[in-house]
């Protein structure tokens, strides 16, 4: 794996500049860093190192990733959620680690990010609906909590359970979705060591419109399959019912894989827009990490397996 | 010229170009300028529609003629912003891939419904001015009616792009369905009253 050993470092230590800078665009970038260094100090995370994931990549700006989001529980515009996700309490807060295994656990969210060491990946985003970015994400593999919990032989699948709450989450008022958004993964999948559990980007915790406090990253699925706002992760036998299956079965498959050469029902998944970019780029399939996880579905059928 | 209403009516349909063009240069389009772009112009392609249908049930509802007189200007607005709408998806979404644009016309259903509304209005455009109107004589008033399937295509290109939250479209279909049911009423009050009518003249 690319995980590259530097010392653990604070965060207060790195030079955000060299991390971040985007080279197209760099008066703007450097101003958002500007502003963003401005900003009163959250809540601290413990120490993080930095990985090899993503150096190559220019990350979008703290800007885009935090008004541009998908995030129904908050509303179904892209501004929605950085409008309406202050309603979201993440403290305290806990994360149950339960079903098919020995050790079921439930976690307060603090205790977490410390029982697990943190690190920096820079990963690539592909949303289902043809744009893109490149996100900054701070966080430690889900396979190394599941593993603690150690699944017995009946685990196949993990289920993960977002916060149900509309007092907090005034999307959920309406039945857009069938709440709480549930999603899952395969145990292979879930075990993957680019599966990550998130806690923060850009070195900060993550803001609530961005899935705070916990959240998934499969960076090679379409973006919906990273549940947010996490309360509950479930190994269980059979494959988890997911919030959009549900809503659409013929439109959002359990696997979502990304895949230029499957279209959605709907529009062409060939290209993306990433976004802060003008012209739409060719997607990649499993968007850029075959190399990593394609072994994982060997022999199957994609197109029917979507 | 600043005391004919029809000024008015003309710089106010240009506001939501303004709005954009504003918008752009103070960097206020968001995360996503190009969608947000499209987006903004095929809502108001739709709005312009419906308000262009509405002022024939407007003139009789109120008795009064002169709305009339605004219908022309507000259907051409529907196809000025109508050609901008396009223009972003054929520039800016698409690049000018052809080969690309005629798969994405033919294989999605919410692109084929769009692009039929599109070219339906293109005759009524073309003939929106008096000698057309002249010409076509009867046809015209035939021709024109056009508009009612490009504004029922125009809103199933709507609901077939909305991922999950219909209740956008929902709104636009409702007020499409209550200016075209109230044209069905009269259609078929006139269609009863007819032979009544014919008798009486014979
Ligand atoms: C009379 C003709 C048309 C009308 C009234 C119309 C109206 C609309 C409306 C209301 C929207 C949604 C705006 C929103 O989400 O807020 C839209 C989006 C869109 N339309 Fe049209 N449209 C028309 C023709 C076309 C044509 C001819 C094309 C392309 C061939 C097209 C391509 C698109 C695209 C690509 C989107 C954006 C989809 C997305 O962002 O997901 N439209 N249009």
């Amino acid at each position: 794996m690319a995980t590259e050993s530097t010392p653990r470092i604070l965060p207060t230590e790195i030079t955000p500049e060299s991390v971040y800078e985007r080279r197209r665009e760099f008066l703007k970038g450097s101003l958002a860093l500007a502003l963003y260094a401005a900003l009163p100090a959250q809540a601290a995370l413990p120490a993080w190192k930095k990985t090899a994931w993503g150096r190559d990549e220019s990350p979008n700006t703290w800007e885009e990733v935090t008004t541009y989001n998908n995030f129904y529980e908050f509303g179904t515009g892209k501004d929605d959620p950085a409008k309406n996700a202050g309603s979201l309490r993440t403290r305290p807060w806990t994360v149950s680690v339960e079903g098919a295994c020995l050790k079921p656990r439930t976690w307060d969210i603090d205790a977490l990010t410390k029982a697990f060491p943190l690190e920096e990946r820079i990963y690539r985003m592909r949303c289902v609906e043809g744009w893109s970015m490149v996100i900054p994400w701070l966080g430690f593999p889900l396979g190394e909590l599941l593993k603690q919990a150690q699944p017995t032989g009946r685990a196949k699948y993990v289920e993960f359970a977002s916060l149900y709450d509309p007092k907090q989450m005034p999307g959920q008022r309406w039945p857009v979705l069938d709440w709480p958004y549930a999603e899952g993964l395969r145990l292979d999948e879930a075990m993957h060591p680019l599966t990550l559990l998130s806690v923060g980007i850009y070195g900060r915790e993550l803001p609530n419109q961005n899935g705070a406090p916990i959240r998934l990253v499969v960076p090679w699925k379409y973006g919906f399959k990273s549940a947010k706002s996490i309360v509950r992760i479930r190994l269980v036998e059979k494959p988890p019912a997911t919030a959009w299956n549900r809503a659409a079965p013929g439109e959002y498959g359990f696997y979502s894989n990304v895949n230029p050469e499957v279209d959605h029902p709907r529009w062409s998944q060939a290209r993306e827009r990433r976004i802060g970019e003008f012209f739409k780029r060719k997607t990649l399939m499993f968007n850029g990490y075959g190399d990593q996880v394609a072994s994982l579905y060997t022999g199957m059928d994609l197109r029917r397996y979507f | 010229m600043w005391r004919n209403p029809k000024t008015w009516l003309f710089l106010a349909c240009l506001l939501p170009l303004a709005r954009l063009v504003g918008l752009g240069l103070g960097h206020g389009l968001g995360a996503n300028p190009i969608e947000f772009v499209t987006r903004s112009l095929g809502t108001w392609t739709l709005s312009f529609l419906l308000v262009t249908l509405a002022v024939t049930p407007l003139r009789r509802l109120t008795g009064q003629g002169h709305w009339l007189r605004y219908r022309r200007m507000l259907g051409l607005f529907a196809f000025f912003y109508g050609v901008l709408h396009l223009t972003t998806y054929l520039w800016l979404d698409q690049f000018f891939d052809w080969p690309d644009i005629l798969k994405d016309i033919t294989k999605r259903p919410f692109i084929t419904a769009g692009m039929t509304a599109f070219l339906l209005l293109v005759p009524l455009a073309a003939t929106s001015n008096d000698r057309a109107v002249r010409a076509l004589k009867r046809n015209w008033s035939r021709l024109h009616k056009l508009v009612y399937p490009a504004a029922v295509l125009a809103v199933l290109h709507y609901w077939w792009l909305v991922k999950r939250d219909i209740t956008q479209p929902a709104v636009y279909a409702a007020v499409l369905a209550v200016l075209l049911g109230l044209r069905l009423v009269w259609w078929w009050r006139k269609r009863a009253g007819a032979p009544a009518t014919r008798l009486s003249a014979g």
